[in-house]
């Protein structure tokens, strides 16, 4: 079982926690992983928190519920920490990463207690630096395969070239800068 | 067999084994073999003096049983006419009076 | 060589839709069903297919105008959920009575009320009765395998009845997973040109459909229509054998997992069956007990003969429904297997439970404890009630 990698996503309506971890199930895919990416079912609405998960394992997977004991959790959006207990769960052995400005151990104080490795990315600032926009679900991406290792890094990002190449045929433009979003939070989460 | 009828095949005595699949009638008109005139318990007589064919009563009849050939009525289909008497009531002119029985 | 790929639920059939390429698809939006008729619309848009899309105004419509085109002749699917498979209510019967191959992709969502778009199979459960061969799935992969199924069974002469292939929603509808499609020609010669003997746009036959039937015919009727769903099961295993040959993937009216040896087992229809399977995988691995599951695929015709032979062996069953019946007994799918015990003089003690209602959740460790409670039921030989719950709140504790 615990040939199983499981993730869990906190995000906000709109804030593309979900896509991110449908990215996640696609680029881990295609280095020939069994994948599961699934939001937390529910209406969604802008704004309102939000889950999604990934199952992520060398063996085909049959579990289909939600995913309570992590062994990483990503939170996209910073202010969720205040109302949600995001390590609820969460495998001290595992990680949290979080998409703030600040450090991790003014992070870690705002965790119950959480024991385990805490990660920030300033997902914002790398989005701004190489998108001139904010969004912070590719840098938590990378952060996130950095961090949990589900993939190399150089797989990682050969497989999200090709994806961009894909996803944006009509903007080729737009690659190069969020390939460079992915480099520089993989490079912070490191 | 060239005049055979549905209902010489499927009929209220027919085993579950006989009937068409989801009751499919492979045949067209069926309703006209159907001779609800039987059921008349009063008479629509045409009169034909009195027939300015203004038509208004073949629309309003029910089981199509005044027929019209070349824009002219002609005499009731008695095999499937019901006697509702409909077409008394909507004729102007007083030429179609009910006449009771069969 | 079959296609690696990694898909949700909705864009499995989807694309399994796209293979097919059906001649008429009249459907109205519904949550969690919605993206089936958007992802075709885009398909047809973008000239993949030449399906001829209806935009209807109500999922009554729906399958109004799926019914007239399967009637006409033309090879008719739709798709739908919950509330709007409740619409079509009186036309689901009609689909069936008049013997149209028509199928219906459903994903799985609760009944309102409450209000609630979450996967449970209320809705299907309640269409039960209306003469729709029934197929559930656990995974993606079963539901595209299942699509491609429906049609060969729907259009076999000894069948002509229509199918339902449900998946849950949300869970497998809106979820990734990995997935193994079949190439387009093979589908293609596995579904077969659709070529029907009677239709309607037949110039060179007469025919009407759908006619009154007074009491004298209505009862003669129904048994003919019951001998349809009779036949259905050879179909059903026929198909599953040429699917088979063509993809190595089996299919039979349920799966048996780990049930050579089983002295407890659980029986469950949909996805909820992948995550009892690792709790197999780890109480068998770990204590040892000989637990197993019996997964229902074919709910119509219900396959009661060959449940009861697979759960001959087992001391203790629990049964799980996914939907209530209020008959303040038990659920469906627990009536039935009862049922099937019952006829097969069966002395296997079972328990009724409820589970996932209107999406909550079932987990590796709620199965666990299941496996348990059927140890000691096994032992004390006492079922506490006709039914239990699976993840109530409530004040007595025996229901926790």
């Amino acid at each position: 079982m615990k040939n199983t990698v499981e993730i869990r996503w906190h995000g906000r309506g709109g804030q593309g926690a979900k896509t991110a971890a449908l990215l996640l199930a696609d680029v881990a895919f295609k280095t020939g992983k069994y994948v599961q990416g699934f939001p937390e079912y529910g209406p969604e609405r802008m704004g309102a928190p939000i889950t999604a998960y990934n199952r992520i394992s060398n063996d085909p997977i049959t579990v289909h519920s939600n995913i309570y004991e992590p062994d990483f959790v990503v939170v996209v959006d910073e202010s969720l920490l205040e109302s949600i207990d995001v390590t609820k769960g969460l495998n001290p052995k595992g990680a949290v990463i979080v998409n703030s400005t600040r450090s991790r151990e003014e992070i870690a104080d705002k965790l119950h207690g959480y024991e385990g490795a805490v990660y920030t990315v300033d997902a914002k600032a790398i989005s701004i630096r190489a998108l001139g926009k904010n969004y912070p679900n590719s840098p938590m991406l990378a952060a996130t395969v950095a961090v949990s290792k589900v993939m190399g890094k150089e797989e990682f990002l050969k497989e999200m070239r090709t994806s961009f190449h894909h996803k944006f045929a009509k903007k080729p433009e737009v690659i190069d800068g969020n390939m460079m979003a992915l480099e520089l939070a993989f490079a912070q989460a490191e | 067999m060239a005049n055979e009828k549905i209902y010489d095949r499927i009929n209220e005595q027919s085993p579950w084994q006989d009937i068409t699949e989801g009751n499919k009638i492979f045949e067209a008109a069926t309703s006209r073999d159907f001779c609800t005139g039987e059921w008349r318990t009063a008479t629509p007589v045409w009169d034909k003096d009195k027939c300015k064919q203004c038509l208004l009563c073949t629309p309003v009849c029910p089981d199509s049983s005044i027929p019209v050939t070349a824009g002219k009525r002609e005499e009731f289909d008695y095999d499937h006419c019901k006697g509702c008497g409909i077409c008394a009531k909507v004729c102007p002119f007083g030429a179609i009076g009910m006449r009771e029985g069969k | 060589m079959a296609i690696r790929e990694r898909l949700s639920g909705n864009e499995a059939v989807a694309f399994a839709i796209k293979q097919v390429n059906p001649d008429v698809m009249p459907a109205f939006p519904i949550t969690p069903s919605t993206e089936i008729p958007q992802y075709v619309a885009n398909y047809i848009a973008n000239g993949e297919i030449d399906t001829e899309f209806i935009p209807v105004e109500s999922e009554h419509s729906a399958m109004s105008a799926t019914i007239g085109a399967s009637a006409a002749g033309a090879r008719a699917i739709t798709a739908t959920s919950s509330c709007g498979m409740a619409l079509m209510w009186e036309e689901l019967y009609v689909a069936a009575s008049n013997r149209l191959p028509i199928v219906l992709a459903l994903v799985n969502r609760a009944l309102s009320g409450p209000i609630n778009i979450n996967a449970d199979h209320s809705d299907s459960m309640g269409a039960r009765d209306t003469g729709w061969i029934q197929i559930y799935a656990e995974s993606n992969q079963e539901v595209y395998d299942n699509f491609i199924q429906a049609f060969p069974i729907a259009e076999d002469k000894r069948v002509h009845l229509p199918v339902m292939i449900c998946q849950d929603g949300f869970i497998t509808s809106h979820g990734v997973e990995n997935i193994l499609l079949v190439e387009d020609d093979k589908v293609k010669s596995f579904v077969g040109e659709y070529e029907p003997e009677h239709y309607l746009l037949n110039p060179e036959e007469k025919m009407a459909i759908g006619p009154y039937a007074v009491s004298n015919y209505y009862m003669e009727t129904k048994r003919a229509q019951r001998q349809a769903m009779i036949q259905a099961r050879e179909v059903i295993l026929e198909t599953a054998a040429r699917f088979e040959e063509m993809t190595g993937r089996k299919y039979g009216f349920f799966e048996a997992y780990c049930m050579e040896d089983a002295e407890y087992a659980v029986v469950i229809i949909g996805s909820a069956a992948g995550t009892c399977k690792a709790a197999i995988d780890e109480i068998r691995s770990t204590t040892g007990a000989k637990v197993g599951l019996i997964k229902i695929r074919v709910f119509r015709p219900f396959p009661e003969e060959e449940i009861a032979e697979a759960l001959s062996g087992v001391k203790a069953a629990a049964i799980l429904d996914r939907s209530e019946m209020f008959s303040a007994t038990s659920g469906p799918l627990g009536a039935e297997v009862r049922a099937a015990l019952y006829q097969a003089h069966s002395k296997v003690e079972t328990v009724n439970y409820f589970y996932g209602l209107g999406g909550r959740d079932i987990t590796v460790s709620d199965f666990k404890t299941v496996y348990g409670n059927l140890e000691t039921i096994a032992q004390t030989h006492v079922v506490t009630g006709m039914y239990e719950y699976i993840g109530l709140r409530s004040e007595q504790s025996k229901e926790d």
